[in-house]
C-alpha cells in the first residue's frame, strides 16, 4: 500500500505519541532504580548512578524468596495449565461431542469471574484446609483463571491446523500418536508458546490473589511482596529499592516476548494448504 | 498393485443422512478410475472410505482379495492427493515426500534415491530443500503428487487435485496425471466435479448422483449412450439440449420440427404411446448451419429455419442460441430435481419456451437477431422417459 508523506508522518507522531505515553513510567521507574539514596527526589530523569539498590534488594531474604516464590508459582502453573489445556483443546477442536458449547462457555464465564469476588471466601477455605500461605493455595487459583485462557487459545490455534495433515500423516503411514508427534505438534508450538507465555504473565503479575492468601516468604510472590519493602531505616523511603525489583520482575516477561514473539508471529502454518 | 471392489458399500452418518448408498463398483488392477458428479453426491466420501478416514456403515470394501474396512488408514498400503495437497508446512519439499518412507522404516539412501527420482519425474529437483511455503500453487501440487508416488503403493487416492490451479495449470497438470498413471500402471480412484476432467482422464468414469452410481462406462459410452437424464445433462460442455417430443410411429414431434428417426433407433424405443410426452435430447454439436451441409447429411436429419438470440464465438466454432416454444407441458419433480444436480438452468419442458444451444461451424454466417436455417442430425437424438428419467434410446 502506497502512504503519502503526510499520511506518514501522521502516523509516525501518533506512534511516538502511543510509545512515550507506555514507556515513560518504565523509564522512570529504571531511573529512580539506579538513582543514588540522596538524589531520589530530584526529579531528574539522570543524576548519578549507582546500584546500590540493587545490592539491597538481592541481600534481602524477603526479596530472594519472593523471587524464588514467584517464578516457582508462575511456572508449575503454567506448566500443569498448559498440558491439561492441550489435551482440552486437541479435542474441542477435534472431537463432536455433546456439551461441547457448554465447555466452552462455562471457561468464557470463569475466565470473566472478576478475581475480588472470591478471595475472600478462598482466604476462609484455604485456611481452614491447609492451603493458606502455601504454593499449591496460590498456584489452584492461577489455574482457575489460566485454564480457560489457554483453552481458548489453544482450541483456537488447533482448529487452524487443517485437519487434513492428519490425514495425510495416517495415510502416509503414521500411527495417531506419530502424527500427533511429528505434524501436529511442530505445527502447534507457536500457539503453545503463545498460551503458555499469556499464562505465566498472568501467574507473574497476579497481585490480589498472592496479597490475601499468603503472609510469610513462604510463598509470598514479588508482586505482594513489594508493599513490605522497608528502607534502611525508618526514615528512608523504600522507592529505590522497590523501583529495583519493578525492574527485576518486569524484566524477564519483556526478555520472554523479545524471544518468542517471532515463534508466535512466524505463522508457521502459511502454505500448507492452497495459498 | 491391486483391485478394488466396492459391494454394496454404504456410509450412513450419525444424522441419518445416506452419503453412499449400496455401492457396487469394481476397479480392475492399473485401471484409471474417474468419480465425477456435482458436490454432494458422496464421490468424495467413497473415496475417504477407501483410503479409512472414513468408516463403512454397511457393505464390503475389498483391496485386492482383502477386505479392508476395519483397517486403519497406514495398514492400506495407499497414497492420497488431497484437494489442498496437505503438505507438512513444517518439512523441505524432501522431507514431505519422503516422510512415509521414513515412517516406514526405509533407510535414508533409499530414501534418498526414490525423492530425487520422483522430483526428476516431477521436475522438482531444484526446489527438494525449499518449504511448501515458498512454492508457487502448481509446484505443491507436483509435491503431493510426488509424495504419492515415491511410495509405490497398490493404489492412489486422488481427491480433487487440480481444483484449486488456474484453469491452464489444470490443463497442464492433468496431462501430466495422466502421464504418471500410465507410467506407473497403479491402480487410481480419481474424484472430480469436472467432467472434463473425467472425461480426458479415465479408463472409465463413475457417474454418481445423491450417494448413488447412475452409470460406469467407458467416457465414449458415456457421452453417446447416457442412461438417464441427469448422465446425458452432467457430460459433456455446453450440455445437452433437452425439449418435450413425442413419437408418433417412425417420427418425432419436436417443438420446432417433426423429424424422421433412423430405424435403428427406432427399433431401440420400442413400442410406445403415442400421446405420451418424452423429454428429446440433443447435444448442440449436432445442429448444423443448414448452408454447409452437404447434400448427402441432410438425409439424415431434417432443417428448420429460427431466429438466433444470441452469438458466442469461441474461435474454433460459434454457440447459436435459439428460442423454442411448446405448449406441452411436463411436469414432475424428478425432472426438476435432475436438472438442478446436473447444473442445467432450464427445465426442459416447464411449459412455453426453452433455449437451445447449437454448435456450429466456424465458417457458419448466421447472425445474432436474424433468421437462419439449421439443420437436426435425427440419429443422435436421445429420447427419455420423464417420468424417472430413463433413456429409451441407449443399448442396454
Amino acid at each position: 500500500m502506497m502512504h503519502s508523506a503526510r499520511e506518514r508522518a501522521g502516523w509516525s507522531i501518533a506512534i511516538l505519541v502511543v510509545l512515550l505515553y507506555a514507556l515513560i513510567p518504565v523509564a522512570w521507574m529504571a531511573s529512580l532504580s539506579f538513582k543514588p539514596a540522596d538524589k531520589l527526589t530530584d526529579r531528574k530523569f539522570f543524576s548519578g548512578f549507582s546500584t546500590d539498590n540493587y545490592k539491597t534488594i538481592f541481600e534481602d531474604d524477603t526479596f530472594l524468596a519472593a523471587l524464588v516464590n514467584s517464578i516457582g508459582i508462575a511456572l508449575i502453573a503454567t506448566i500443569i495449565s498448559i498440558a491439561l489445556a492441550a489435551m482440552a483443546a486437541y479435542a474441542l477442536a477435534r472431537l463432536n461431542f455433546a456439551g461441547k458449547a457448554v465447555i466452552l462457555s462455562g471457561a468464557l464465564a470463569v475466565a470473566m469471574f472478576p478475581p475480588i469476588s472470591i478471595v475472600g471466601s478462598l482466604f476462609d477455605m484455604w485456611r481452614e484446609i491447609g492451603l493458606y500461605d502455601t504454593w499449591p493455595g496460590l498456584i489452584i487459583p492461577y489455574m482457575t483463571f489460566t485454564l480457560p485462557l489457554a483453552i481458548y487459545t489453544l482450541s483456537a490455534f488447533f482448529r487452524e491446523i487443517p485437519w487434513e495433515l492428519e490425514q495425510a500423516a495416517q495415510v502416509d503411514g503414521a500411527t495417531p500418536f506419530q502424527a500427533f508427534r511429528k505434524v501436529i505438534v511442530p505445527l502447534a508450538a507457536p500457539g503453545v508458546f503463545t498460551a503458555a507465555i499469556l499464562v505465566f504473565i498472568f501467574a507473574w503479575n497476579d497481585f490480589i490473589f498472592a496479597n490475601t492468601l499468603t503472609s510469610t516468604n513462604e510463598a509470598r510472590t514479588v508482586p505482594a511482596a513489594l508493599a513490605f519493602f522497608t528502607g534502611g531505616s525508618q526514615f528512608e523511603q523504600p522507592i529505590g529499592a522497590i523501583s529495583a525489583a519493578a525492574v527485576v520482575v518486569t524484566v524477564p516477561i519483556i526478555v520472554m516476548v523479545l524471544i518468542f514473539q517471532r515463534r508466535i508471529v512466524a505463522g508457521l502454518t502459511a502454505g500448507a494448504v492452497k495459498g | 498393485m491391486a483391485k478394488i471392489t466396492f459391494d454394496g458399500v454404504t456410509k450412513q452418518y450419525p444424522d441419518g443422512y445416506e452419503a453412499v448408498k449400496d455401492m457396487n463398483l469394481e476397479i480392475d488392477d492399473g485401471e484409471f478410475m474417474i468419480l465425477v458428479g456435482p458436490s454432494g453426491c458422496g464421490k468424495s466420501t467413497a473415496l475417504r472410505m477407501v483410503a479409512g478416514l472414513e468408516d463403512i456403515t454397511d457393505g464390503e470394501l475389498r483391496i485386492g482379495e482383502e477386505v479392508v474396512n476395519q483397517k486403519a488408514p497406514r495398514d492400506r498400503d495407499i497414497a492420497m492427493v488431497f484437494q489442498n495437497y496437505a503438505l507438512y508446512p513444517h518439512m523441505t519439499v524432501r522431507e514431505n515426500m519422503g516422510f512415509s518412507l521414513q515412517l516406514h522404516g526405509v533407510d535414508k539412501e533409499e530414501i534418498n534415491k526414490r525423492v530425487e527420482e520422483a522430483a526428476k519425474i516431477l521436475d522438482l529437483s531444484e526446489h527438494l530443500d525449499r518449504k511448501p511455503a515458498n512454492l508457487s500453487g502448481g509446484q505443491r501440487q507436483r509435491v503431493a503428487m510426488g509424495r504419492a508416488i515415491v511410495r509405490d503403493p497398490s493404489a492412489y487416492l486422488m481427491d480433487e487435485p487440480l481444483s484449486n490451479l488456474d484453469a491452464k495449470l489444470r490443463v497442464q497438470m492433468r496431462t501430466e496425471v495422466a502421464r504418471i498413471q500410465h507410467r506407473t500402471d497403479t491402480t487410481t480412484i480419481y474424484v472430480t466435479h469436472d467432467q472434463a476432467e473425467a472425461m480426458t482422464l479415465g479408463d472409465r468414469v463413475a457417474v454418481m448422483r445423491a450417494g448413488k452410481l447412475q452409470q460406469v462406462d467407458t467416457p465414449m459410452v458415456l457421452y453417446s449412450q447416457p442412461k438417464n437424464l441427469f448422465v446425458a445433462g452432467f457430460i459433456g460442455s455446453p450440455s445437452m439440449n433437452f425439449m418435450p417430443a413425442t413419437v408418433e410411429g417412425d417420427t418425432i414431434h419436436l417443438p420446432m420440427i417433426d423429424v424422421k428417426v433412423p430405424r435403428d433407433l427406432r427399433q431401440r424405443i420400442g413400442e410406445i404411446d403415442d400421446s405420451k410426452n418424452l423429454i428429446a435430447g440433443i447435444r448442440p454439436e449436432n445442429f448444423e448451419d443448414a448452408a454447409l451441409l452437404g447434400s448427402d447429411a441432410r438425409d439424415r436429419g431434417a432443417t428448420f429455419k429460427t431466429t438466433i438470440d444470441l452469438i458466442e464465438s469461441m474461435g474454433s466454432e460459434i454457440y447459436a442460441h435459439f428460442t423454442v416454444q411448446s405448449d406441452q407441458r411436463l411436469e414432475s419433480d424428478e425432472l426438476r430435481e435432475l436438472a438442478e444436480d446436473a447444473g442445467i438452468t432450464e427445465v426442459p419442458g416447464g411449459g412455453g419456451e426453452g433455449d437451445v444451444v447449437a454448435r456450429l461451424s466456424a465458417e457458419s454466417q448466421v447472425a445474432q437477431g436474424q433468421e437462419a436455417e439449421l439443420f437436426v442430425d435425427a440419429s443422435h437424438i436421445q429420447i427419455f422417459d420423464p417420468e424417472d428419467g430413463s433413456s429409451l434410446t441407449a443399448e442396454r
